[in-house]
């Protein structure tokens, strides 16, 4: 953090800028005239905390793809499909056991299983053909897509939220004053707060393996040099079915997240393929901090362009993607290989 | 420093401009030939939907997987922009021509609007190329997917030029002379003429120096910069060129359907084109025709193939899948390659376990 700090101080300055003038833009009432520009107060922290939301559920679904991808050197297309798949077999289990938390292990195991098959028979069979795999993964989304389209059909399905988590919480930010002056505070649905923080704990985790851990130094060391990796003497297949198994079974675990708080359809498949995309585009790619960061902004710009400027909302995604890839190809916070 | 050259090696290097016209006539294979007669003389043999149906859309596919052939094959660009661009020439052409939905449409003439839909076609693949060629191999994909969907997110919610989810219908082919150009025969040889010029064209650029030198650069970048070549310009003109091609596709394609939707390039349309690139072969031009016809074939008849073997008829999708899935297994240069394959081994005159001629072999 400070080495950043240091080599980038006009920037740090001006995030940190940037971060305390939306702290204050929370934390204060607000005056009219910031009313006239901005709208309601509610309706801009509900965007803020909705985009957070977002790109907590874009990085569940980025990071197991930017993970794999800075490993194997695998686009895996096909991570959209694992995420829809993850939805329809959480629902079912969800439905099945009664219970929404039993769902989430489940379809862990479930789909990371799907991965580690998929790396074993499919990837394991072409490796160092980069073109040939982001084909075959091509061609998978297509066949899962179909095949899923064949067992639960055109309609969209919702996961019954828990009743623990159901219901609006109460924040302490103060959102407006009512009628008789008390203050009116922000309410915010539980299920989203969870998610949010499920998220963070996951990201925190990754990190924690990543950085602290022989499988993580394992992980690091492959990215940066593979073959030299497997010239010290590491069985790096192993790695590799350990970050696809893991990679695959997040996206199964984003699909019941975010079948509980959207709802499962085909087409939710190339959205979120098209979201992880954008995301370890403009994060930087094979990088989990860049997962987070692109994560981060591309959640925000979306949600606070949905209240603003409905129509547009996807052009400032790709506006920023233009920029970041015109600008800085490898991404926010990538290494230029 | 080559690509300002172009226009004037293109007319110098050319070994057949200067071969005499017998020559040029036995240089082709008799196979071309009699390939050519029967595609003249279809309409005879063939019904109208035949002719409409199957050869006319085989030909607008043909056409814009054409254009990805040229990027990927000779480029070494595997580019999902070209259904985005030939989308984008359709609705061009029935925004700047006449269309259904009159309060966008402008009405310009045809010899206007034509011209000018290539044109911003190609400027858009143009631009969309300099940012792609920024990255290489994989990321090119990624990029171009990338774009190729906020195409169609775009065009999905915007209604004042694109008219949203419904889009642009009744989008015919003008009237020049005096011709119908939507019945059968006229348009299955309007999409032939087409598809011969773009074949021709790619044939044609691929051996000109900037085909040559795009191909040095498929092959070693380094190399070719260190040669004095302009690696990114030489990319961003190939897109430019495909560009135009994909244009000219999307403008049949969009009249063979008379309309032009978001879901005209939607992201199940943009994997398409390279299925069909795929399964026909990016080698060689004559590939991605192939493969559109296959792609074709299969669209119209699977439903009462799968009937026949009790499966549900919407099961369309997952046969081109598993056939895209096969191909990418077992032959990456497509269903050329394993005619090619084929041939290689009736040629073979020995058995090379035993030494021995092989009966029935071809010597």
């Amino acid at each position: 953090m400070t080495d950043v700090a240091r080599r980038y101080p006009v920037w740090t300055l001006i995030v940190l800028l940037l971060a305390a003038g939306l702290l204050w833009l929370i934390l204060t009432p607000w005056t009219p005239g910031i009313e006239q520009v901005l709208g309601r107060k509610r309706v801009f922290v509900n965007a803020l905390f909705g985009g957070l939301t977002l790109g907590a559920l874009y990085f569940l679904v980025a990071s197991g793809f930017t993970l794999i991808f800075g490993l194997m050197r695998n686009v895996n297309l096909a991570h959209g499909s694992l995420y829809l798949l993850g939805g329809y077999l959480g629902y079912g289990v969800s439905n099945a056991a009664g219970e929404w938390l039993v769902a989430v292990p489940v379809v862990f195991l479930l789909v990371g299983l799907l991965g580690l098959l998929l790396q074993h028979q499919v990837f394991r069979r072409m490796e160092g053909e980069e073109l040939r795999q982001t084909m075959v993964t091509i061609g998978l989304s297509v066949v899962l897509a179909d095949m899923m389209l064949w067992i639960w059909g055109g309609q969209s399905y919702t996961l019954q939220t828990p009743d623990w988590l159901s219901g609006p919480a109460t924040l302490p930010i103060v959102v407006g004053v009512d009628r008789n002056g008390a203050p009116v505070y922000m309410r915010f649905p539980q299920v989203r707060i969870a998610i949010l923080v499920t998220a963070v704990v996951i990201g925190l985790g990754m990190w924690l393996v990543l950085n602290r851990t022989r499988l993580g130094m394992l992980v690091r060391a492959g990215v940066d040099d593979r073959e030299m990796l497997t010239a010290s003497g590491i069985r790096i297949q192993y790695v590799f079915l350990a970050v696809f198994g893991f990679g695959a079974g997040l996206a199964g675990v984003a699909g019941v997240v975010g079948g509980t708080f959207q709802s499962l359809a085909p087409g939710e498949d190339t959205r979120f393929l098209l979201a992880s995309l954008v995301v370890v585009i403009v994060g930087g790619m094979g990088s989990i901090t860049g997962a987070a960061l692109g994560a981060l902004i591309i959640g925000l710009v979306e949600q606070i362009g949905l209240v603003y400027a409905p129509t547009y909302s996807v052009v400032f995604t790709f506006l920023i993607m233009a920029l970041v890839l015109a600008f800085r190809p490898q991404g926010l916070i990538g290494n230029r290989r | 420093m080559a690509l300002t050259d172009k226009s004037r090696d293109q007319r110098a290097g050319t070994p057949s401009g200067s071969a005499s016209w017998p020559d040029l006539v036995m240089s082709i294979p008799a196979g071309w030939w009699a390939t050519g007669c029967i595609l003249l003389i279809m309409p005879a043999l063939a019904s109208d939907f035949w002719l409409f149906q199957v050869f006319g859309w085989s030909f607008c596919l043909g056409i814009i997987a054409l254009s990805l052939m040229f990027l990927a094959g000779y480029g070494g660009m595997v580019s999902l922009i070209q259904m985005t661009v030939a989308a984008l020439a359709g609705y061009m052409v029935a925004i700047l021509g006449t269309s259904g939905v009159q309060q966008i449409s402008l009405g310009l003439p045809w010899w206007l609007y034509l011209p000018l839909a290539i044109l911003i076609a190609a400027a858009f693949a143009t631009a969309v190329g300099a940012l792609a060629v920024r990255t290489e191999g994989i990321y090119t994909i990624m990029i171009t997917l990338a774009i190729a969907s906020a195409f169609f997110y775009f065009t999905r919610q915007n209604y004042e030029i694109f008219n949203g989810y419904s889009g642009f219908n009744l989008v015919v082919p003008p009237r020049v002379l005096g011709i119908d150009w939507r019945q059968p025969t006229a348009f299955y040889y309007l999409a032939l003429v087409f598809a011969a010029l773009c074949f021709l064209a790619v044939v044609y650029v691929a051996r000109s120096p900037f085909g040559l030198a795009l191909q040095g650069i498929r092959d070693n970048p380094r190399r070719m910069a260190a040669m004095g070549f302009n690696v990114v310009a030489h990319r961003i003109a190939a897109y430019g060129f495909a560009g135009v091609i994909a244009a000219i596709g999307g403008i049949l394609l969009v009249w063979q359907n008379t309309q032009v939707a978001a879901f005209t390039a939607g992201i199940g349309a943009v994997i398409d084109i390279l299925i069909i690139a795929v399964i026909g072969g990016l080698r060689r031009p004559i590939g991605p025709f192939v493969g559109a016809f296959i792609y074709v074939l299969l669209g119209t008849f699977s439903p009462d193939v799968l009937s026949a073997f009790g499966l549900s008829n919407e099961r369309f999708k997952l046969l081109i899948g598993l056939g895209f899935l096969a191909m990418v297994f077992f032959s990456p240069d497509g269903a050329l390659g394993l005619w090619d394959r084929w041939r290689e081994a009736r040629r073979r005159p020995v058995d090379p376990l035993t030494g021995q001629a092989r009966p029935g072999s071809v010597p």
